[in-house]
């Protein structure tokens, strides 16, 4: 399309001087998401170096310990990077299989008229803002749970991770029913002409040949996950510990975040400092998943 | 690939077809996770918040007594905010999706601005809260008289965080507008700016006004990048000026979660009600419109 105006942009080009003032400033606004990019990594590395003049990031990195207002002031990073992972993984575990099934239903097994149903109450419950799941999280989950494991404190890892993995399905199902849908009828239906059942044909043609696309939906899926912030802040507590017991009541780097964010920590203090070096984890592990998916998208996408 | 199936596939037909339809069973049950999830929410949010909805608690200040608190702060706070927003928002937006779609050359640089524009969408909002705290509230805002704390830095914050899904939903407006409409505008002599100006940008207004409400409607549930900018979750005014301190209807929310009592909780029910209903008039409106602008389209 662009290619086909070339020839009378080539020859309106300068025609006007207000038409190329515009021209520039349009630029500058599209330049504008990568000066963004640049600002958040100068300002977090920048607030996070006045961190490590102070500690060192060997001890930042491998510490186990995280109490940077509490004396003994200890700042190992390493109790919120489990915290989140922990949230993060009870996250995954029911949103990918509920994710993919439903993605596998509304591309494979349902009729047009019941996949205009499903499709915008999945996008409303991907609207939803999350202190609202964190209400859901503290009112109706960890109650819930609590009929079950009658020892289960009202913070606690399980319920925000499950409630998590609730709020991404709608991101799994619609990326993956994307990749899924972009399979070519025709080997649907040279596998139908073998005798393979329905099921056959999901699993062991369309998932296979979507998978790239699949798995890139999963890892943009985790990715939100690592960086949601206040559902866990409301549900999974405040208590930085290094465990994987989800019934535990723990901290997320994103909660530490607000939590410190809150009480208005004064600026250049070494509190304020953590909040830019915890950040800076946050970000690199978010921007690695994020390429590792994309790159996953580009590396091995099937053509047909 | 064949190969390994035709091994692996029982010849017995009676039998793929129960496990069929137990793996469909199965799709099924899972399909009906989400849905029943977002059921459940609401009647939970419902029954915790009806007993305290009414209209002193929407035109009332917060208050220690959970019996006198309403949420009129936050509500005016997220309407300030939002307007802003979109005051700083849809300009910048709008010209980089027009650069993208009718000037950009097919070059490198074009292609970093896009990859960039998708991975901006993926960093965590969190993130540009702590991007706007330093750089508007402390290195810009010199102190509480400018930027400081206020509402135009919580604005200038917030639309960093939906200039991707703004700068998305414009360029789909503006591919939209069929290419004859240009040509034909071309053809009477018109250069490229007057084409735009003339013919393109009239006829993707509706899809821009689309889309800009739906990135409104994400951003007033947003609460980490706020929070990061406001800090202060008790007010008892109303901004009168974008210098102004502000807070906003998921922070309030927040707030009366975190508190233990029963009562609280029943207030924050309440607000998620009224923010609720908020995001779903604008999504409603965004609909309205869309379907408005596809009939005449059509015609």
């Amino acid at each position: 399309m662009i290619e086909d105006q070339s020839s009378f942009t080539k020859r309106s080009r300068g025609s006007s001087l207000e038409g190329s003032i515009v021209k520039y400033i349009f630029l500058a606004c599209a330049s504008l998401s990568i000066l963004t990019t640049l600002a958040i990594l100068l300002t977090l590395s920048y607030q996070a170096y006045e961190f490590f003049k102070e500690i060192s990031i060997i001890e930042f990195l491998t510490g186990t310990r995280w109490t940077p207002i509490l004396k003994p002031r200890s700042y190992g990073v390493l109790p919120l990077v489990s915290g989140t992972l922990l949230v993060t993984v009870i996250a995954a575990m029911v949103a990918i299989p509920i994710g993919l099934s439903t993605a596998i239903f509304l591309s494979e097994y349902a009729p047009d008229w019941l996949r205009r149903i499903i499709k915008p109450i999945l996008e409303v419950l991907a609207g939803i803002p999350t202190v609202v799941y964190g209400y859901f999280a503290l009112t109706f989950v960890t109650p819930l749970l609590q009929v079950f494991l009658p020892d289960l404190i009202i913070f606690n890892a399980l319920s925000a991770g499950i409630v998590m993995g609730v709020m991404i399905i709608p991101m799994v199902s619609s990326l993956s029913e994307d990749a899924m849908i972009s399979v070519p009828r025709s080997l649907r239906e040279g596998a139908y002409a073998l005798g393979a059942t329905r099921y056959e044909v999901s699993l062991r043609i369309v998932v296979p040949a979507a998978l790239s696309g699949i798995i890139a939906a999963f890892i943009i899926a985790i990715s939100r996950a690592i960086g949601e912030t206040m559902l866990v802040t409301i549900a999974a507590g405040a208590t930085p510990k290094l465990t994987f017991d989800p019934t535990e009541s723990i901290q997320t780097m994103t909660a530490y975040i607000v939590q410190l964010a809150l009480g208005e920590a004064p600026v250049g203090s070494l509190e304020y400092n953590t909040i830019f070096a915890v950040a800076l984890v946050l970000f690199a592990l978010t921007l690695f998943m994020n390429l590792l998916g994309f790159w996953i998208v580009t590396r091995f996408r099937e053509e047909y | 690939m064949s190969s390994n199936s035709h091994n692996s596939i029982n010849p017995n037909r009676r039998s793929r077809v129960i496990i069929g339809n137990i793996v469909y069973v199965l799709f099924l049950l899972s399909v009906l996770v989400g849905i029943v999830g977002l059921i459940v929410l609401i009647i939970d949010v419902l029954t915790g918040g009806l007993p305290w909805m009414s209209w002193h608690f929407i035109f009332d200040y917060p208050s220690r007594k959970p019996a006198e608190a309403g949420l009129f702060s936050a509500l005016m706070g997220t309407v300030w905010l939002m307007f802003m927003t979109a005051l700083i928002t849809v300009p910048i937006g709008v010209c980089a999706a027009i650069y993208l779609e009718e000037y950009a050359p097919r070059n490198l640089f074009t292609r970093i601005i896009e990859i960039n524009v998708a991975n901006l969408a993926g960093v965590p909002s969190i993130v540009y809260g702590l991007l706007g705290l330093s750089l508007f509230v402390y290195y810009i805002g010199t102190s509480d008289e400018f930027l400081g704390r206020s509402v135009l830095a919580g604005a200038m914050t917030l639309s960093l965080l939906v200039l991707p899904i703004v700068i998305l939903a414009s360029r789909e407006a503006i591919r939209a507008v069929p290419n004859s409409y240009r040509e034909g505008a071309y053809a009477m002599g018109a250069d490229q700016w007057q084409v735009i100006k003339g013919v393109v940008l009239p006829s993707a207004i509706p899809g821009i006004l689309t889309g800009t409400i739906l990135a409104m409607s994400r951003a007033i549930g947003e609460a980490a990048p706020v929070i990061a900018i406001s800090a202060l979750v008790y007010l008892t005014f109303i901004p009168s000026h974008p210098m102004d301190r502000f807070t906003v209807l998921p922070i309030q929310i927040y707030n009366w979660v975190s508190r233990p009592q029963d009562e609280f909780r029943g207030l924050a029910a309440a607000g998620i009600i009224v923010m609720l209903v908020l995001l779903l008039s604008m999504n409603a409106i965004a609909v309205f419109l869309r379907n408005k602008y596809q009939k005449r389209s059509e015609e």
